[in-house]
């Protein structure tokens, strides 16, 4: 692995009254895929912008590869940054943009011209040398960017939502490339973005952010599995949270199965937890919408872990892979199910508007979360 | 439960495999290209229509009084009558007319040095007031305007008693001064509105990408804005050789400019060769703006 770590240690910054950061630790490793998540506001931008040299702590280190960088300007670092708008220069061709750091390094001209051209081959871009950057289209810009921000060969490379501005298909599609540049250069890449799912499909690790606090730092399996806070659990995909209390908790098969008291859903609910919990303790409970099952019969009980609730459904939404239900209980809770369309021949969107539908999950599949008092 | 739902495909082995919906057939009869409708709304295609006539007259307004001084430079006579066509009011200009000449290039070499002085400072002060947060900002902002609303009157009389005061002679350099001081809120102004719309990103783009302040400054920050520093360097140069009102009270013996000289002509009785001369100025400056503006437009093109 290429590359440096980055170590940010117990940074805080403040504008006015407003804590942007509040005592943030992260260590990101070496030649990682690391995404800052978090909601607008939270603070990942303003730690991007930390790392990169535009802004600096009220306190806190930030070490790269174990030296402290936080004396050095912005083009002292090893760091080369993405910007959210491009940030090309309007004045000059492709190939100059991209040329712009070689040229303040005084290279050579053969060998400028060689690694320019490399690099836009990489991204892609071998066609459009000469255009000026305004005759360019959205991913085309950021393209440039990102060969003009890999040419400087950066131990880290911070990317500050560079895909926000593009539409969907598109940012799908610089997604993946993004990963495969990665890949083949492998030095540490620092990804910002307030879009889940971007962070979730690239992310080697992924730290989730609010109110300017690190609240999870995981892989994109542990965060959307395993939400430390009800926060994260709602963050992250979607998901149906309750508040519950603790009735019983006994051991089972390594585990523990808890019994939960949920007022919403008008009765108590079996869900297994790693850690034992005190009967009584406040806790929310989640269980993702794919997670239930929903059926027209009543399914036949099997083993005594399978929570059953019997409702209607409210809102069927198709979108072609997968349904998702709005289903109303007895108690006018309403639940979001998500059934897939795996097998053209035998499922589909048999289940109707105001159909009578039952509605069930394991004990294992639902999750419970600590609720953090604040 | 409704009966007429779930009726049709039945479920028990499967369903039936869906039929394609037809498509709707495609459009018969001869294609041309699509032509967009008129717009009905604005256009107006009586030849007498209101705008037409409007425009006829301002355009008559505008130009009448040029085609009569451009007519009048051909004339034999010196008064308002026509009686024959003559070139000998362009023979005085070009051949008896040194005084004139002189304060040509008085104006001239005033209007060049004044200008590129007040870009270059007006240009930074924008540059420096956009780019630093400090206390005074907009002070020096307001202030800066000023030269721009007060009267011309107001700010001639305080130069020169301010050019007396400190005991500077009046001359060429005096007249650079004001000039310099006139021109600067209009480059501010210009330059100002530009860096509005200017990408602060990219400063932190190029920083980020190696370069120091010095060389974000003049390889990234000035030939991005050079279209709105160009062009305020030519506004520069008209308003300088066009000025009377400051000019007047700023001069001195021997620096006399061009508009100053004009109106001493005519305090003298209207000689044709001041029509004469301003065919010469027309046409000179006709050409200086068709092919700046070819200039101006390749800048804009590349930016």
């Amino acid at each position: 692995m290429k590359g440096f770590d980055v170590t940010v240690k117990d940074v805080s910054r403040a504008y006015g009254s407003f804590k942007a950061l509040d005592d943030v630790s992260v260590e990101i490793r070496k030649g990682e895929f690391f995404s800052l998540l978090g909601p607008s506001g939270c603070g990942k931008t303003t730690l991007l912008r930390i790392i990169a040299g535009f802004d600096s702590p009220d306190v806190g280190t930030v070490l790269l590869d174990g030296k402290n960088i936080l004396p050095l300007p912005p083009d002292k670092r090893q760091v080369n940054t993405v910007f959210q708008n491009y940030a090309l220069f309007p004045h000059l061709s492709v190939f100059d943009n991209v040329a712009f750091p070689l040229r303040l390094k005084k290279i050579p001209v053969a060998k400028l011209q060689a690694k320019v051209r490399e690099y836009l081959h990489l991204v892609q871009l071998d066609d459009h040398v000469d255009k000026k950057p305004s005759m360019l289209s959205g991913g085309q810009k950021q393209r440039v960017a990102i060969a003009r921000a890999l040419i400087n060969e950066p131990s880290v490379l911070l990317l500050d939502e560079p895909l926000s501005a593009l539409d969907a298909k598109l940012r799908q599609n610089l997604l993946v490339e993004l990963d495969h540049l990665h890949d083949q250069i492998g030095i540490t890449f620092i990804y910002v973005t307030h879009d889940q799912s971007e962070a979730l499909s690239v992310s080697d690790r992924i730290a989730v952010m609010n109110q300017g606090k690190v609240l999870q730092i995981g892989t994109p399996y542990e965060i959307y599995e395993s939400p430390a806070t009800d926060f994260v659990a709602r963050f992250i995909g979607e998901t149906n949270l309750f508040p519950a209390t603790v009735l019983s908790c006994a051991p089972f098969e390594e585990e523990y199965l808890v019994s939960l008291d949920i007022p919403d859903l008008g009765k108590s609910i079996l869900v297994t937890d790693y850690d034992p919990l005190e009967v009584g303790q406040r806790v929310s409970f989640t269980i993702r919408p794919e997670k239930i099952k929903i059926t027209g019969d009543e399914p036949r009980r099997v083993g005594k872990d399978i929570n059953l609730f019997k409702g209607i459904v409210e809102e069927p939404i198709y979108s072609g892979f997968q349904s998702k239900y709005y289903v109303s209980l007895e108690n006018q809770t309403v639940l979001k199910v998500i059934q897939q369309h795996n097998n053209y021949m035998d499922e589909g969107p048999d289940i109707d508007w105001k159909d009578q539908v039952y509605v069930s999950w394991s004990a294992e599949d639902g999750y419970i979360v600590e609720v953090i008092d604040t | 439960m409704d009966s007429n739902k779930k009726t049709a495909p039945p479920k028990q082995n499967g369903k039936k495999r869906l039929v394609p919906t037809q498509l709707v057939s495609p459009p018969t009869g001869p294609q041309g290209p699509y032509k967009l409708p008129k717009n009905q709304h604005f256009s107006d295609h009586r030849r007498f229509g209101f705008s037409n006539i409007m425009l006829v007259l301002v355009i008559v307004f505008l130009f009448a009084p040029l085609i009569v001084v451009i007519f009048y430079s051909f004339n034999e006579s010196k008064g308002m009558r026509w009686t024959g066509v003559s070139l000998k009011w362009y023979v005085q200009l070009f051949m008896e007319s040194e005084a004139l000449w002189k304060a040509f290039t008085n104006s001239f070499i005033i209007a060049i040095s004044s200008s590129i002085v007040a870009t270059v400072l007006g240009s930074l002060a924008s540059i420096g007031i956009k780019w630093y947060k400090f206390k005074s900002r907009t002070y020096i902002q307001i202030a800066s305007f000023l030269p721009m609303v007060l009267p011309e009157v107001i700010i001639g009389i305080s130069m020169l008693i301010f050019f007396t005061a400190v005991k500077i002679p009046l001359g060429m350099f005096t007249i650079f001064v004001a000039h310099t001081t006139f021109n600067i809120p209009f480059v501010f102004l210009l330059v100002s509105a530009r860096l509005d719309e200017f990408d602060f990103s990219i400063i932190e783009a190029a920083r980020d990408l190696g370069a120091t302040e010095r060389q974000t400054l003049f390889k990234v920050v000035i030939p991005s804005i050079m279209p709105a520093i160009v062009s305020s360097m030519l506004m520069s140069v008209t308003m300088s050789l066009e000025d009377f009102v400051i000019t007047f009270f700023v001069s001195g013996p021997g620096s006399t400019t061009l508009p100053l000289y004009v109106y001493s002509m005519i305090r003298y009785g209207v000689s044709p060769v001041i029509n004469s001369l301003s065919l010469v100025l027309i046409l000179g400056i006709m050409i200086l703006a068709l092919s700046l503006k070819r200039f101006l437009k390749t800048i804009a093109a590349s930016s």
